[in-house]
């Protein structure tokens, strides 16, 4: 059943199979593979006021192999259904797609844990799913449907879910609030680490600093994670940035760059950042190096600013999906078999979802005022003319203690 | 032209009732400075929810810039009062952001000049979110500090943002004038689950206000969103808020004197804004002026006159309304300047006389 493929030993430099570590007998979740796991060494992390940084090798079982390929192969997934549904003009307004990065937020998903929050900016689809969110929870909401996990009134930026706050569509914004985050989690002292993520554009955001020196001052468990894909819109780092190592721009603040295109590097990564941040040592700043294949959003073709030959030649040689799924193939963590299948299984999920989401009614024109208050004290909502008064409804539960 | 009213006749029915600053019905009541109503409503939230805390610039060691927060530091300690460097978009962002996880901040901005800075977290993250998250995520954080003009500090610490941030759906935007305002108000909008913008003003915190009993128990809150009458009357409706409810107090008073009642509603809140109690009172008295220290364009006087001009309450007016504002400038520092570029007691006298003896032609021509 489990066969090799042939070719699949010339992409595996470097790893080395742990060979002490798999025995014969492999376990029931991973019956079609032969290991049930495998260490791999990662791309050397470079560190900023660190003397020790994150295992440069790591181990994957078998079982958390075809999790992690799960979840990269349904967030490529969810875009491009994205991608087809903006180009059908069913999403509306912005829409801007994660293909390429997808190894940054599964690794990190991998390693934390149920205490911790995230928060990140517009590129947010991924993450929603990953935090708990369906995949018809996302997509409607991309659609502006009823199903949508805002209701359709938030957008493809405006997603959110338990312990994930959002989706924020100002540049920058969402550092300062995840430091807030952070700050709610160790006033009340439940061992929580917040993420918040931003791109290197973002990076040069006064608001980033002042959030930093806060969080440093007052020892936040605040883990600011750059994702660096090498352009804020289509303005290249290089000139952007001053400097361009991201990870070592919040001074004071201790650094790590990570391979963003290995999914075990940012996975390792993350289990440091939270081993550190959760010890009351403060906030950590990562860089993740990445890459998006897409423009900045729906609209720009993301051509001008860079070459056709860059985004192919990354697809072909760092594509974050096609390494790992080499890596567990000539590590026998995974069959062909079991990633066709899961392949499958993932193009069924979003494609029913897909369609779910084009047909899904809006809701209805009473919920234009669902919401706007937890407690409403307006007598009625102004509408767009006198004779046309609005009122304010409460849709959503009011469960707050 | 049929008037509703019957006319004033200026001079002639010198009132003997005269009264000074209406605030408490109590007679047993004891004066409160504004700062310290802060202070008090501030202390017994803290003290009745462990999530509640303040945190800004100088709020804890320095026992606040303007001491509303004293002696809070010394009592909750540094976990609960919070002294932020001087960076007002990051300290606000991650008030909010606190507030997204479950506690209840107060964000204290030195004055409300320096929330400009700032505006990005009060508009976009906290006043926008329980919406666009579908209901998903409230945000109960109050934003406060001085507002408006000082007294000889320049045209960038003098400005009003009462038209600003009420504006904006999905913020609250408090007014208070008295102590018993102050305190009331503090305490309902620490306890709402939506975000508040309770705009102070620093002449107004060294003023002794009576405050009743009632007012002193801690058991003590204001409603959000209901206007006040400080003082009836039945010739014209005087609509104000905040440090402009002072003006327009003394100016009836003066008025009174010259038979001239004017009923004075002191608004406590921006947004909602009590229209009903508006609307019922022109409806008795069939005049209306505004007085606030804001710009005029796009202000709370000019919202005022727009719901009376969409409304019912159009035709009970005899005269035209006006509004008495801040002038047209930047805040000039020259103390010869700065007094013409706020209303005064005898400005809004004027205008009351103006309206109420149908000369606004005239005037307004002049």
């Amino acid at each position: 059943m489990s066969k090799l493929i042939p070719s699949a030993a010339k992409f595996f430099n470097g790893n080395t199979i742990a060979k002490a570590a798999a025995p014969a007998v492999t376990t029931s979740t991973a019956k079609y593979s032969t290991k049930s796991e495998a260490k791999f060494e990662v791309k050397p992390y470079k560190l900023h006021k660190l003397t020790k940084g994150p295992a440069t090798s790591a181990t994957l079982t078998a079982e958390d192999a075809l999790k992690i390929y799960a979840q990269l192969a349904i967030l490529r997934r969810i875009e491009t259904a994205s991608g087809n549904l903006y180009k059908e003009k069913i999403i509306r307004g912005f829409c801007h797609l994660y293909s390429g990065q997808e190894a940054v937020a599964v690794g990190m998903r991998q390693a934390m844990r149920d205490v911790d929050a995230v928060i990140t900016a517009y590129r947010c689809h991924g993450w929603t799913y990953l935090m708990g969110v369906s995949v018809l929870g996302v997509l409607s909401e991309l659609t502006g449907r009823r199903t949508g996990c805002s209701r359709g009134k938030g957008g493809s930026m405006h997603l959110y879910g338990r312990n994930f706050y959002g989706g924020n569509g100002i540049v920058g914004a969402q550092v300062p609030l995840g430091a807030g985050v952070a700050f709610a989690q160790k006033y009340r002292a439940d061992g929580g680490v917040t993420f918040a993520l931003y791109g290197d554009g973002a990076a040069n955001q006064g608001q980033l600093f002042e959030a930093y020196n806060m969080a440093k001052l007052w020892d936040l468990p605040c883990v600011f994670v750059c994702e660096n894909n090498g352009y804020g819109m289509g303005t290249s780092v290089d000139r952007s940035s001053a400097s361009t190592e991201y990870y070592s721009r919040g001074d004071y603040v201790p650094g790590i760059w990570v391979d963003g295109m290995d999914v075990l590097a940012t996975r390792e990564a993350t289990r440091f950042a939270i081993d550190y941040c959760s010890s009351g040592k403060g906030p950590l700043l990562m860089e993740m190096e990445t890459y998006r294949y897409s423009g900045h959003s729906m609209s720009d073709p993301g051509t001008s600013y860079r070459t056709r030959d860059e985004v192919q030649e990354v697809r072909q040689t760092r594509d974050p999906i096609t390494s790992f799924k080499e890596k567990i193939l000539s590590n026998e963590l995974a069959t062909p078999d079991q990633l066709k299948e899961i392949d499958a299984k993932v193009r069924t999920e979003v494609d029913e979802a897909t369609k779910q989401a084009k047909t899904e009614p809006e809701v209805g024109p009473e919920e234009l005022c669902g919401d706007i208050y937890y407690t409403n004290l307006e007598h009625e909502i102004r509408g767009i003319y006198p004779a046309a008064p609005l009122r304010h409804v409460e849709v959503t539960a009011r469960s707050y203690k | 032209m049929a008037l509703k009213s019957s006319p004033v006749v200026f001079g002639l029915l010198a009132r003997l009732s005269r009264r000074s600053f209406s605030t408490s019905k109590a007679l047993a009541s004891k004066p409160v400075t504004v700062r310290d109503a802060l202070n008090q409503a501030i202390d017994e939230e803290m003290e009745k929810d462990e999530r509640v805390f303040v945190m800004g610039e100088e709020v804890a060691q320095y026992d606040g810039a303007y001491k509303v927060t004293r002696g809070l530091w010394k009592k909750y300690g540094d976990k609960r009062v919070i002294d932020t460097p001087i960076t007002e978009i990051g300290f606000a962002g991650i008030a909010v952001g606190a507030a997204f996880g479950g506690l209840r901040p107060i964000c204290e901005f030195m004055t409300f000049n320096f929330s400009m800075q700032a505006i990005d977290h009060i508009i976009n993250s906290a006043a926008k979110t329980y919406y666009m998250s579908g209901g998903q995520i409230p945000v109960p954080i109050v934003f406060r500090g001085p507002n408006g003009a000082a007294s000889g500090v320049g045209a960038q610490h003098s400005q009003c943002f009462g038209a600003w941030y009420s504006h904006c759906p999905g913020l609250k935007v408090v007014m208070p004038f008295s102590s018993e305002d102050h305190k009331g108000l503090m305490k309902a909008s620490i306890r709402v689950n939506d975000p508040v913008v309770f705009l102070e003003d620093e002449i107004l915190y060294g003023i002794p206000f009576p405050m009743s009993d009632e007012a002193l128990s801690p058991d003590f809150v204001l409603p959000i969103g209901k206007a006040k009458v400080e003082r009836e009357g039945k010739h014209i409706t005087v609509v104000c808020a905040g440090r402009a409810t002072d003006t327009a107090l003394q100016a009836a008073n003066e008025l009174a004197g010259n038979g001239i009642e004017c009923e004075v509603i002191n608004l406590r809140s921006l947004r909602p804004l009590d229209f009903d109690a508006i609307a019922r009172s022109v409806a008795k008295t069939h005049h209306l002026v505004t007085v606030e220290q804001g710009w005029p364009q796009s202000g709370i006087g000019a919202e005022i006159c727009a719901r009376v001009m969409e409304s019912s309450t159009f035709f009970e007016l005899d005269a035209p309304a006006w509004r008495v504002t801040g002038a047209d400038v930047p805040m000039p520092y020259a103390s010869s300047l700065e007094v013409l570029a706020l209303p005064r007691p005898k400005d809004v006298t004027a205008a009351v006389a103006a309206v109420l003896g149908n000369k606004i032609s005239e005037a307004a021509s002049q």
